[in-house]
């Protein structure tokens, strides 16, 4: 594309040297050409283009975003274009409203391309249990481009965006952009209303910013946070300002703590090599690397995978089949029609967690299953409370291995929950992360790291994460993209 | 025999009252409450369930759930929270109620009774607050069912008593004063006709003198006191009946059929739902300070019992009519406006118990609809008072006052109805019933005394009901002699 990020897309607008409806039918003729091999896309907003003329006319240009296209996850409403969370209950349905994030977009001038694919309801790390079909690693479409804001993530790495909002619940924003070479980050919990998201784990739950470097996705991030009174767990003065952040790029005096027990054994060779070459350079822009040990981590993923399922079940309970999405042909009775919509409705894996979930809230395990992941969650929430008491950010690998083939995982969902280990504790506690490139692997696949802050650390982490950027190049590689043959 | 109605068996009784709670907007979004609308014109995103929608608690909600807490003596829970109680029904859009179970707003208050053998604590286990569901309307033609979900997201206070009654009677008694509480507080219009105020009985019956309780039924659907009175007698006797035939009480759900005046069972205890309760992730906890709880405390006004208490103390009045007065809000404050007018207490209370209660009754209303003038009714007490008209005359200008709220001076002076006190008219119209009537004259002279009855009637009648009964029957008596 004419313009690497959408931070040049949006100088140029500002200049004068291009229209939001040219860069909006750029990116669609984009899609066009390549949306057939990375099937980023559920669907296409045909207004796209209208509308980018439309605000080329009329609309406010003093927006963060003005004129630049962005996709969404299908995971978040909108009233113009379906929204199915990448799943057959939801066929067809349109939204009666548009999510706050949407609204928000808009409001800053931004343009939507259309919804991104996904893991169905946002369960999986590979976007391979979508009901829409797998979407490709621009890098190497014989692999996953991870999950589950899979989509989100393969769309800007294909430049079929220039940036895209996902959704992150156990990693689902960060492990995507490790396997596709993006920045992304996870906002603190709370950062960022939830409001027209459709619930995957309510308490997990962030929408955030994909995009090529730190500097566009603080943008995005700037313009999607803040307190909204719809969502009652929105915290009140959220006034991120990145632009001291973007601009220093002088580490002394930062501590960094680096989790030794993170660099063990399941840890690819590679990427433990490409995390302490990070390290090396962080320590070469001034700061100090603290290493240390975060032990509870063993007990982070059967704790999340307890949560989230557990909400996941009462979350997923209003797809009934009656009152909009998939609707069966027949049935006997109100119990053959949940029965039928349920069954036929959603996929294996969306059961599968769906049933954990309702056993671990069952009368006589509730006990020893949710409230004990509670317990455990507290205590990892300790665990990091002590971390961040010593140093600035924690560094850390986003995944244990550069992006499995396709069709590798589904068939044993235990060794997929394993790889969530890095990513998943972010979410129980609560605290934001931004993952961006550190490497590249021998099989010509990117390799991610992420840093961790205390809650609304935001503008540390972006500072950490853009002097890195500004040091070194990792995020400024492409894909060789390939034409449908 | 002991125990109840001499049967050998005593009764043990707790309740589930669910009260409507009269805010304007439901409990987690800004849709009206009004009852009665079409389907489906009171809904938003938010109480239909739509996909990616978050609930905002209605903070009258909050504060009203701490009054009736405050009001019945409880605890309340400065750090609560909402749960999700699961379960799949057509009028649950969500599939889940945003309830209360873990941390209920309220916990271990009491109300206190009247009964014949004394005033009696009933112990409130809990309150919490939730979440009302829509409402499924089978339509017995097309066999299809249509869902309104204005009710949806209705705010509900769930009242759970401790298991303290032993009759219909008690029930009785607990639930008016809930729903008399409840009016003070200004916090539910409790009508059960319009489902605003619900009561799910729960029952069990065992030998006088048993230690452990009975197997226990929850009957449901009632929804008027009178029906609940008659489906508690129904399932005492039922119970009794299984348990004399030798046979088991099932714990079970049972619907009351109040028309065929019968009870059925529902649902079994095998069918009974897990509900899958768990901490609802999309409300923040709720934090109470002590400084908003002295502020609703502030809020409380004069309770019926104690306002009962200061009408016996200030007013004199017996402890009947105190009770009858301060049962409804609405009476005790035109009771307290016509005193405060100069109206004397014990008529007042006389004029509200006697002839308001007794046409309300008659026309099936509340004290609540009451339209009436307190200074209509101080005006008329004043014309009593000062002789302008007699109590039958009273009785009549106050049925017009009820009706139509007229003005009682004007309306006397208009239709001509003062008392006749002129003893030269009144002595001659005597003469003329006695001259026209001589049998009845002779059967009192007689000895009849009923006959003096019969001829002062007479004079009424001749008066057309204006005269003084007192001194026309003192006259009489003294004319016969």
């Amino acid at each position: 594309m004419q313009y690497e990020t959408a931070a040049q897309l949006r100088q140029a607008y500002a200049d004068g040297q291009t229209t939001a409806a040219a860069q909006t039918e750029a990116y669609l003729a984009q899609i066009a050409k390549y949306d057939k091999v990375y099937h980023c896309y559920n669907v296409i907003n045909e207004q796209a283009a209208e509308q980018a003329a439309e605000f080329d006319k009329n609309g406010d240009k003093s927006g963060a975003l003005a004129g630049v296209p962005v996709a969404i996850k299908d995971n978040l409403a909108t009233e113009q274009m379906t929204t199915t969370c990448s799943s057959k209950i939801l066929e067809g349905f349109v939204a009666p409203y548009d999510a706050t994030v949407v609204q928000k977009l808009r409001a800053a001038g931004a343009i939507i391309l259309g919804k991104t694919n996904m893991d169905e309801f946002a369960m999986g790390s590979t976007t391979e249990t979508s009901y829409t079909g797998a979407t490709k690693n621009p890098w190497d479409t014989a692999h996953v481009p991870g999950g589950s804001s899979g989509g989100s993530a393969a769309a800007v790495a294909a430049d079929e965006a220039p940036m895209s909002l996902g959704s992150d619940t156990g990693g689902s924003i960060r492990q995507p952009c490790a396997y596709c070479g993006l920045t992304g980050i996870k906002p603190t919990y709370g950062a960022v209303s939830r409001y027209g998201l459709l619930a995957y784990g309510s308490s997990l739950d962030q929408i955030g910013p994909i995009a090529h470097d730190v500097r566009d996705c603080a943008t995005l991030l700037q313009v999607i946070a803040g307190y909204d009174e719809k969502d009652s767990t929105s915290i009140k003065d959220v006034n991120f300002d990145f632009t001291a952040a973007l601009q220093d790029s002088d580490l002394r005096g930062k501590k960094i703590g680096l989790p030794l027990n993170y660099l063990g054994e399941g840890l690819d060779a590679e990427i433990k090599a490409a995390i302490l070459a990070a390290c090396r350079q962080f320590a070469a822009l001034g700061a100090e690397i603290c290493e240390f040990e975060m032990p509870m981590i063993e007990y982070a993923v059967p704790a999340y995978y307890i949560i989230a399922c557990a909400e996941a079940s009462s979350n997923l309970s209003r797809y009934d089949g009656i009152k909009y999405g998939y609707h069966p042909e027949s049935f006997r009775d109100l119990e053959d029609l949940y029965l039928t919509a349920r069954s036929e409705g959603f996929g294996l894996e969306v059961k599968r967690r769906i049933m954990l979930g309702t056993f671990a809230l069952s009368s006589g395990y509730y006990d020893a299953y949710y409230q004990k992941a509670l317990k455990v969650r507290a205590l990892i929430k300790q665990e990091f409370d002590k971390a961040f008491a010593q140093y600035d950010a924690i560094l850390s690998p986003v995944a244990p291995t550069t992006a499995p083939a396709l069709n590798s995982s589904l068939s044993d969902p235990l060794a997929m929950y394993l790889s969530d280990i890095y990513t998943v504790s972010v979410n129980l506690v609560g605290i934001p992360a931004v993952a961006l490139p550190c490497g590249m692997a021998a099989n010509g696949l990117p390799i991610g790291m992420q840093l961790l802050g205390r809650n609304f650390a935001e503008e540390n982490l972006v500072k950490l994460a853009n002097a890195y950027q500004t040091s070194t190049d990792w995020h400024n590689k492409r894909p060789q993209l390939k034409e449908a043959e | 025999m002991s125990g109840y109605k001499n049967t050998g068996y005593e009764v043990v009784i707790g309740l589930e009252v669910h009260v409507e709670l009269n805010t304007a907007t439901k409990i987690f979004c800004s849709c009206s409450t009004a009852f009665g609308a079409a389907p489906n014109t009171q809904v938003c995103p938010v109480c239909t369930g739509m996909p990616g929608v978050l609930p905002v608690l209605n903070q009258q909600v909050l504060e009203k759930g701490v009054a009736v807490g405050l009001a019945t003596n409880c605890t309340i829970t400065q750090q609560c929270k909402f749960d999700r109680k699961n379960y799949f029904y057509p009028d649950l859009p969500k599939a889940f109620q945003t309830s209360q179970l873990y941390l209920p707003i309220c916990r271990n208050g009491f109300v206190e009774i009247e009964t014949e053998a004394g005033a009696k604590k009933v112990r409130i286990h809990e309150i919490h607050m939730e979440e009302d569901a829509g409402k499924l309307n089978h339509e017995a033609q097309s066999g299809s069912t249509l869902i309104d979900y204005n009710r949806c997201g209705v705010p509900l206070l769930e009242i759970v008593s401790e298991p303290d009654m032993t009759s219909a009677d008690e029930v009785l008694a607990y639930l008016e004063k809930l729903k008399s509480t409840l009016e003070y507080l200004n916090v539910s219009d409790c009508k059960m006709q319009e489902g605003s105020m619900r009561a799910d009985v729960n029952l069990s019956v065992r030998k006088v003198g048993a230690a452990e309780l009975g197997t226990r039924t929850e009957t449901k659907n009632m929804n008027s006191f009178k029906a609940i009175a008659r489906a508690i007698e129904y399932e005492i006797f039922r119970q009794i009946e299984v348990l004399e035939d030798g046979g088991q009480v099932q714990q079970e759900t049972r619907r009351w059929d109040d028309e065929k005046g019968i009870g059925y069972a529902m649902r079994s205890k095998e069918n009974a739902h897990d509900y899958r309760y768990f901490p609802e992730p999309d409300l923040a906890p709720i934090n109470i300070s002590d400084e908003w709880l002295a502020e609703i405390k502030q809020t409380i006004p004069e309770l019926p019992d104690q306002k009962k208490e200061r009408y016996v103390q200030e007013y004199k009045l017996s402890g009947y009519d105190a009770a009858q007065l301060t049962r409804y809000r609405r009476l005790a404050e035109i009771f307290e406006s016509i005193v405060q007018l100069g109206g004397g207490p014990k008529e007042a209370a006389n004029l509200l118990i006697g002839d308001c209660l007794r046409l309300l009754n008659a026309d099936g209303k509340e004290a609540a609809d009451l339209t009436l003038a307190p200074e209509s009714l101080a005006a008329l007490l004043k014309l009593v008072a000062a002789g302008t008209i007699n109590k039958t005359t009273a009785k009549n200008v106050f049925e017009r006052i009820y009706a139509d709220n007229i003005d009682p001076v004007a309306y006397v002076k208009e239709n001509g109805l003062e008392m006749v006190s002129d003893d030269g008219a009144l002595d001659a119209m005597i003469d003329e019933v006695i001259a026209a009537n001589p049998k009845s004259v002779a059967d009192y002279q007689g000895g009849k005394k009923a006959a003096l009855g019969f001829l002062v009637g007479q004079i009424m009648k001749a008066t057309k009901g204006k005269a003084d009964a007192g001194k026309v029957n003192a006259k009489l008596a003294e004319k016969l002699k």
